[in-house]
């Protein structure tokens, strides 16, 4: 199972909305970032928590942020950053 | 879980209200009663959650999949774990550079002297620096490196922290008393998923030549939150 993304990539969150156990936070989603490091294939948790198996694998990823792209009115300084977990499905290459 | 006579005394002090009171306001939560005694619930209805957890439970005792001290056993093992767990493997990390590496890259590995097990998730160590403050928060619910640090302090699970922690991670540290200098970046951790995250915080100054048990006393659970700096050595007796 090959990682689409490597560490440095620009990435985008999908912004789509999807109901049920779903991990990726409103506030990330739309939001452009780059891949911190590749954690590795872990079962996917939105099949998880409805009593599947969690297969196929999701490749899953931390994505850094800086936060004045998270957040227009960012009161920090401008290096301020915010590293979160994200499943590749919700990825796209920027 | 006897939840039928939870409700009918609900209802009891609901018509027992009813009768003695003459009065306009609606006491739809009521708190006191007229002649000021408290009403209080020794526990909250339970939630759907609860009631499926305890079914399941008595369902796999029943069937002899587990047995109640299977249960026991697994609680005392979660709530034996403390934040000391956690300064220790800290204090190992500033003492000896080939453990801090191996904790930096395969936290898991490094972990076994511990005799701890992240499985199924995976720990993530992160280092503060002169020029970073790590900070960790689950927005989604209250992820927390439980194997190492134990429960979570009730703060860590409210809302208010959640939510707060990635929108104004430096006014909530400064409300921990934490004042970050805006040349040094902070750096907010959502633990949103597999990863478990812990906070190696910077070695105080002045503990040149101190052993590891004396050096994990500075090692504060919300340290390795990264709501606050390890203690400094001034702050604890010889």
């Amino acid at each position: 199972m090959d990682p689409r993304y490597q560490p440095g990539d620009r990435v985008r969150v999908l912004h789509r909305n999807q109901p049920g156990h779903v991990r990726t936070p409103i506030y990330v989603r739309g939001k452009t970032g780059v891949i911190e490091r590749v954690v590795g294939p872990f079962p996917n948790p939105e099949l998880l928590a409805v009593g599947h198996s969690g297969l196929p694998y999701k490749i899953l990823y931390r994505v850094n942020f800086k936060q004045g792209d998270l957040w227009d009115d960012y009161e920090g300084t401008i290096d301020d950053t915010l590293e979160i977990e994200i499943y590749e499905h919700w990825l796209a290459p920027v | 879980m006897n939840i039928g006579s939870r409700q009918s005394r609900r209802a009891e002090s609901g018509d027992d209200m009813n009768e003695t009171h003459e009065h306009s306001h609606v006491h739809e939560h009521p708190t006191h009663t007229h002649d000021g005694k408290p009403i209080q619930e020794d526990e909250l209805p339970p939630l759907e959650a609860q009631i499926l957890e305890t079914s399941v439970r008595e369902l796999l005792i029943e069937k002899g999949v587990i047995t109640p001290d299977d249960i026991r056993r697994a609680i005392d093992e979660r709530e034996s774990r403390t934040p000391a767990l956690g300064a220790k493997i800290v204090a190992r990390a500033w003492d000896d550079a080939e453990f801090k590496g191996l904790l930096m890259s395969d936290a898991d590995e490094a972990l076994k002297d511990f005799g701890i097990n992240m499985s199924p998730m995976e720990l993530c160590v992160v280092e503060n620096t002169e020029d970073v403050h790590n900070m960790v928060v689950c927005t989604l619910c209250s992820c927390y490196p439980r194997p190492v640090l134990g429960i979570p302090p009730a703060w860590y699970k409210r809302r208010d922290y959640r939510s707060r922690a990635v929108r104004e991670p430096r006014a909530v540290l400064q409300e921990f008393g934490t004042v970050v200098p805006d040349q040094k970046q902070v750096r907010v951790h959502d633990s949103n998923a597999d990863l478990r995250y812990l906070v190696l915080p910077q070695r105080p100054a002045g503990t040149e030549g101190w052993d590891q048990k004396k050096l994990a006393r500075l090692v504060t659970r919300d340290s390795m939150i990264g709501v606050c700096d390890a203690l400094a050595a001034t702050e604890i007796a010889d």
